[in-house]
């Protein structure tokens, strides 16, 4: 083993107890748990299994999670480079207030954000009431699951992307500038590609976040079988009627997606630290 | 808050009709999606009148779902503290065959929905689980008991701690830890006078993230808790049972605990970067 930690001079204390507590905590609480999915899924023949996953509740439910989770990450991929950008190049009053609280998301647990964004959101509440007589119902349908699927996302952009655009040295786009080129030019040249890969990462994190979101968006979808049911609620609704293998299979086809993104995440990171050096 | 003089130089040439707009709009999307949303909790709260709000907090059944919720914080937080220490002085001080697959396993409950969290423990110790049988044999309660709602917590809140701590290890460099064992420090000195002093605000709010966390953890919690009231609730699932009940008021009551609860893991973060003298993401 002593020749392998090469970081640390091999000097430090502490592998293998180190290495002894992780393996043991992530082995019973996280992987022993979790490998139960595909256990319990492999309970099912093929043909059950494909029952289960080809159902038209679980594709609809498959469907929607996919489509209104990337529609809320694009949208949040636009409004958090913004939201990153203003915060960070831009001074004006209570700039420090607003940076606080974009982790807002992150701290307010997501059953608080459920109920608030469906009081606020309803037809007779502070927005809803607003956008009701334009034809907008936004609580009970999928735009209701769009906008607190923003709110549960949006610091994952905005924190990806700020020490990117705090690394950026203003010699570079005084360069440009000098060399005649415009502020929008410089910032589709030059400033947009050093930031592109990591507005990738952000909204991937914030789209894989949405995928499995459940607190927040229970109170405000309405819950409709083939309309509104959310993947995490069907899977929920599995449990609760003993279904164990169905919502293990369920989970399981889920699950293929959501890690296909963490690998995606891995790699694309990967690819923004490369250029630069430092981490 | 940024101690980099650059950044300000980056800044400050901010004026004309272009910067005033992406302000506004900036503004505007995070006053809609943030700010006003948290106001519509204490209008909620209070709108019945202060009466109804002190009633609905100090209720039996509120109270014990705080005095749950205080439990698993209780538990959970130092357990997860200890592993996230291992974790990240393992990661970010070794170099060893599996590091990388180690630092993604580390991610996994992240990138899981938290019914699924909360699903995995029911496969196990439920009543038809893997384990159910031994469960009931040995006269133990895990699913729809307090051991199911930690075990549950620990899972979700299982990355935060190393998280916060793996890049500040690795930003630090190991001269100091070197020197002291150099001149003679034991293993255990070394790390508790020399490397913990270095990394204890990072070290405070990851714990502090921990804990509001694992206070509000609603999606996993609710799979494996049976929602037994003044049982099994904890202050999210109090919240979720009086909003379906329509008893708006109260659930807004309930709330604003957590909103303050959130609202202090935000000062609180602030207070730690500026203590620190840098960022944390």
């Amino acid at each position: 083993m002593a020749e392998k930690r090469k970081r640390g001079t091999r000097v430090l204390p502490g592998f293998g107890l180190s290495m002894g507590v992780t393996l043991t905590y992530m082995g019973l609480v996280i992987l022993i748990p979790l490998a139960t999915i595909l256990l319990r899924s492999a309970t099912l023949s093929w043909s059950e299994l494909w029952e289960a996953l080809s159902a038209p509740r679980t594709l609809a439910a498959y469907r929607l999670s996919l489509t209104v989770a990337l529609i809320a990450a694009l949208i949040n991929a636009v409004f958090g480079l913004l939201v990153a950008w203003v915060l960070e190049r831009y001074t004006f009053p209570g700039r420090r207030l607003v940076d606080g609280l974009i982790d807002l998301p992150f701290a307010l647990p997501t059953a608080v954000a459920g109920i608030v964004l469906t009081t606020f959101y309803a037809p007779n509440g502070w927005a809803g009431r607003l956008l009701e007589p334009l034809g907008i119902k936004v609580a009970y349908t999928p735009l209701g699951i769009a906008i607190a699927l923003i709110f549960v996302g949006m610091p994952f952009v905005v924190r990806t992307v700020q020490p990117i655009l705090r690394g950026l040295e203003p010699q570079i786009e005084g360069a440009a500038a000098s060399l005649g080129a415009g502020p929008f030019e410089t910032f589709v040249r030059v400033i947009f590609p050093e930031v592109l890969p990591a507005l990738l990462t952000g909204t991937t994190l914030a789209f894989a976040r949405g995928l499995g979101e459940y607190g927040s968006v229970i109170f405000i979808a309405g819950n409709m079988p083939l309309k509104t049911e959310i993947t995490p609620l069907l899977i929920m609704i599995q449990l609760e009627q003993y279904n164990y293998a169905g919502a293990a299979a369920i989970a399981l086809g889920f699950l293929v997606v959501s890690f296909s993104l963490l690998l995606a995440v891995n790699a694309l990171s990967a690819w923004s630290a490369r250029p630069r050096a430092r981490a | 808050m940024i101690g980099a003089a650059g950044t300000t130089e980056g800044r400050g040439h901010s004026s004309g009709p272009v910067h005033g707009l992406l302000i506004g709009a900036a503004l505007l999307f995070l006053g809609v999606f943030l700010v006003a949303p948290l106001l519509v909790v204490f209008v909620e709260a209070f709108r019945k009148g202060i009466g109804v709000y002190l009633q609905a907090v100090s209720d039996p059944i509120a109270l014990a779902a705080v005095q749950l919720t205080l439990t698993v914080a209780f538990l959970v937080v130092p357990i997860n503290l200890i592993f996230g220490l291992a974790a990240a002085w393992l990661i970010a001080r070794f170099e060893f065959r599996g590091r990388g697959v180690l630092l993604s396993l580390l991610d996994l409950p992240f990138s899981v929905s938290p019914v699924i969290s909360g699903m995995i423990f029911v496969l196990l110790f439920g009543a038809h689980g893997y384990l159910g049988h031994w469960v009931t044999r040995h006269d133990l309660k895990i699913i729809f008991a307090l051991p199911g709602i930690v075990l549950a917590t620990l899972f979700v809140t299982s990355p935060l701690v190393a998280r916060e701590l793996i890049p500040l290890l690795e930003s630090q460099g190991t001269d100091e830890e070197e020197a002291a064992l150099t001149l003679g420090a034991r293993g255990w000195q070394t790390f508790l006078w020399v490397s913990l002093p270095k990394i204890r605000w990072g070290l405070l709010y990851g714990v502090i993230l921990c804990n509001a966390r694992a206070m509000g953890e609603f999606g996993a919690v609710s799979v494996v808790s049976g929602h037994i009231r003044g049982l099994t609730n904890t202050i999210p699932l109090h919240v979720e049972i009086l909003y379906n009940e329509y008893q708006i008021a109260a659930a807004f009551a309930v709330a604003s605990l957590l909103t303050m609860l959130a609202i202090g893991t935000l000062v609180a973060k602030s207070l730690v970067e500026w203590k620190a003298g840098r960022r944390l993401v």
